[in-house]
């Protein structure tokens, strides 16, 4: 296996993608130092145009600072795009890993209630959830992971079918360790690296579902958020076109540089998958 | 028998000079207009909301219509009476009209309308039925009411569609029977086709009583869900008007700018529109006036109207509009924005603030008609909390706005209220006090709002027959409101109409394009 500098500098696509994921992390992380305050505060005259002095990035129709709602809103953003895909890797692989092991009627019954989240359009019932339930951080946040799971679980759930018949595992078994230590430490950590790339994918998904639903106007008015920010923007497009275009930007970007970033973990830790990576 | 001269005269004036006009107008064309969004129904004895007056004001029509200075303007009636004791109006309806069904049009119809067919599915209509002792039809074209005590507005309550009472023989569940959707009133506009979900047709009456009206050949009103897209249908020329609403505030500024594009503010003088946040004076601590003060006092009402609004709007600190004739700006209490006041008060009221500088808490409820009247929300959280008043905003759709608000189930929400041509029917009900649990719509009292001299003198003004003396009586009531605020009237609504220069005579009564565009010609 090759090295992450050496993967970094053979696939300049995945050096970018880190190289940008790291800014944006940045300006999550520091938004507070880099732009204190609340960022829905008026702080100066109302439709300033990008790189006007002391507010690069313009200001809205209340004088309100885009830099500091791309900021703050990138750390909402990712906030919720990390929790969800946490929550949806544990689950997924949970499910996956139960059903693949053991097979037959357990593995039917998973795959059975796995599909039942698959058939249905997974915006439109993240949409749904929320709107019923009230928007809150950890109602937006469950509702995206209960329709981002099922293609972990169904990821985890091949690998290991095809593991548990491997002779290592039959080993573990014979040697008499117990079930779910099997499962813990013999065949989940083989099937870590697809689920990294996968989980990577999974967040560019995520953040793209939140702004969605941020767009529509059933996000939580408490925090900014990029999607919330391109919606508002959106109409008054024909006047201040930046006001959409750079939180739309700045959504590009993300979910540019988080699928670079994941062609590159593949190609790390999966090198056999890729065309680019194979050698002479 | 002075009033009935005069109001012939006025008829015979009014009729010569729409003639004198009419030679210079050309017939034909077809006029291309936004509905936004699509009503429920085109039937206006059913329902009242914008979208729905605004199309089926041209296939209903009432007895009256309003000039821009609120002169009443004959249209189902021809002439009418006022008794001198202000007791008895006499209508004397139109000889030659015809429903689009082709049966005449009676007193019978106007009976029926009024007594019946309106009250039963209007709240409006009964509270103006509750004020009649009997309406008569000595013969097919005479209607006279009997009111139990004078009431002045009574002559601003005829915009009313009258209804054909021949669809609803038999019929006693008038808010469904078959005949409301088959919009037949006496208009000049017939109902031609619906395509749910992009447009309306209608076409000219050909027998409709005004002579060689209407102009146009037919009306489209287009269903355009998105507020962008609405705007460059104006651009291209594909929709000949567009109405406040259709597009924001501050695309209207940039429409204007465009050729052949005319702007005017005319046509809500009937209406009056204003803008308001209620509060909710049931709840602690806005029960108490000083903090409500506080609030008037801590929101820049001007920047609302400026940066918001795109500078269409005028301040105003009493319930009555600019154009209200019973408008005393000197009784009124002025609220200049000033935060050091407004926490002074705050301070005067026991709310001091906590370790985080939050004085107290409140939900408010933005009023769900479009992007400004949320960025109107985002300012007022950030304005109360700049005094110590903590904001969430509480999102609501249109009905769950509506029931919060008329359960008395919020602290501050927003609103706009027509408060109309006579402050009887516009805004006395928004003050007096409700008992109960349910202020019935929301342009009732929802703030909660009671005091015993302000329901005293609303009564008497509403029937005080004598000019000066309900003019002094609204003054007072004005003064007392104006000073205990129940809520912020944010601002005296300025409602732009954008059209292309071709479109004539599109606004020409106080009733803006709500009118039944009979008038209306396109230049070739």
């Amino acid at each position: 296996m090759a090295g992450p500098r050496e993967i970094l500098s053979r696939n300049p696509g995945a050096a970018v993608g880190t190289a940008l994921l790291a800014a944006i992390l940045f300006l999550a992380v520091f938004a507070d130092l880099l732009y204190p305050g609340d960022p829905w505060r008026m702080a100066t005259r109302p439709n300033l145009p990008p790189f006007s002095p002391g507010y690069l990035l313009g200001t809205d129709m209340l004088g309100r600072d885009l830099a500091a709602g791309i900021a703050h809103g990138a750390r909402v953003t990712l906030l919720i795009a990390v929790a969800v895909t946490g929550l949806a890797v544990a689950f997924g692989v949970a499910v996956g890993a139960v059903a693949g092991y053991f097979g037959g009627r357990v593995d039917d019954v998973a795959m059975r209630f796995t599909e039942f989240f698959q058939t249905i359009p997974s915006f439109l019932l993240t949409v749904v959830i929320v709107a019923i339930v009230a928007p809150s951080l950890t109602s937006i946040i469950l509702a995206i992971a209960l329709v981002s799971w099922p293609q972990i679980a169904r990821l985890v759930r091949a690998e290991v079918l095809s593991l548990a018949s491997k002779d290592f595992v039959s080993a573990a078994r014979v040697g008499g360790l117990s079930t779910p230590r099997i499962i813990w430490s013999h065949v989940l950590p083989n099937v870590l690296s697809p689920v990294i790339v996968a989980a990577s994918l999974m967040t560019a998904t995520v953040i793209l579902i939140e702004s969605g639903i941020s767009f529509l106007g059933l996000g939580n008015r408490a925090f900014v958020s990029w999607g919330y920010l391109l919606g508002t923007g959106r109409t008054a497009f024909r006047v201040n076109w930046w006001l959409s275009t750079i939180p739309g930007v700045a959504i590009f970007l993300t979910v540019l540089s988080l699928n670079l970033v994941g062609d590159g973990l593949n190609d790390w830790l999966n090198p056999r998958s890729s065309g680019r990576s194979k050698r002479g | 028998m002075s009033r009935f001269l005069r109001s012939l005269a006025l008829s015979v004036v009014l009729s010569l000079s729409a003639w004198s006009s009419a030679l210079a107008q050309e017939a034909g064309g077809t006029l291309n207009l936004i509905v936004q969004p699509e009503p429920p129904t085109l039937n206006v004895g059913v329902n009242r909301l914008g979208p729905t007056t605004y199309v089926g004001n041209k296939i209903y029509e009432g007895l009256l219509t309003y000039s821009a200075d609120l002169k009443p303007v004959p249209r189902l009636a021809e002439s009418w009476t006022v008794s001198d004791d202000g007791l008895v109006y006499t209508f004397n309806l139109r000889r030659n009209v015809k429903w689009h069904d082709g049966q005449a049009f009676t007193a019978k119809d106007v009976v029926f309308s009024f007594e019946k067919f309106l009250p039963a599915l209007q709240a409006r209509s009964r509270l103006n039925l509750a004020e009649v002792k009997e309406i008569a039809a000595p013969d097919d074209h005479t209607v006279v009411f009997t009111l139990k005590a004078p009431f002045p507005a009574f002559i601003f309550v005829h915009n009313t569609a009258v209804l054909p009472a021949h669809l609803y023989e038999g019929v006693t569940d008038f808010r469904n029977a078959e005949a409301n959707t088959k919009f037949v009133g006496t208009g000049p506009f017939k109902f031609a086709e619906w395509n749910k979900g992009s447009f309306i047709h209608l076409v000219k009456n050909p027998d409709y009583w005004g002579d060689g009206k209407p102009y146009l050949d037919d009306i489209f009103f287009h269903v355009i869900p998105d507020a962008n897209s609405r705007a460059i249908a104006f651009e291209t020329g594909q929709v000949d008007v567009l109405r406040a609403g259709d597009v924001e505030n501050f695309d209207i500024r940039r429409l204007a700018e465009l050729d052949g594009v005319e702007l005017t503010e005319a046509g809500w003088e009937v209406l009056q529109p204003v803008g308001y946040i209620h509060l909710n004076n049931r709840h602690k601590p806005l029960d108490d006036v000083r903090v409500r003060q506080a609030i008037a006092h801590a929101i820049d009402r001007q920047f609302i109207i400026d940066t918001i609004f795109a500078g269409f709007g005028h301040e105003t600190n009493g319930p009555l509009s600019r154009l209200s004739r019973f408008k005393d700006t000197a009784a009124e209490t002025k609220y200049e924005y000033d935060p050091a006041k407004a926490n002074a008060l705050l301070d005067e009221a026991g709310l001091k603030p906590d370790a985080n500088g939050v004085r107290f808490a409140v939900k408010l409820v933005p009023l769900p008609y479009g992007e400004l009247w949320q960025r109107q929300a985002e300012y007022t959280r950030e304005a109360l909390a700049a005094v110590g008043i903590k904001v969430e905003l509480v999102a609501a759709d249109v009905p769950g706005w509506f029931k919060r608000l008329t359960s008395f189930d919020y602290d501050l929400g927003q609103n706009f209220v027509y408060t109309t041509a006579d402050p009887a029917v516009g805004i006395s009900y928004a003050y007096t006090t409700v008992e109960g649990d349910n202020a019935g719509t929301t342009g009732g009292n929802v703030n909660g709002y009671s005091n015993p001299e302000v329901d005293r003198l609303l009564v008497e003004a509403g029937h005080e027959n004598d000019a000066e003396k309900r003019k002094a009586l609204y003054s007072q009531a004005q003064k007392i409101i104006s000073a205990e605020v129940p809520l912020i009237w944010t601002h005296d609504i300025v409602f732009p109409t954008l059209y292309r220069g071709k479109v004539r005579n599109l606004i020409t009564t106080g009733f803006g394009t709500d009118e039944n565009f009979a008038d209306v010609w396109l230049a070739k």
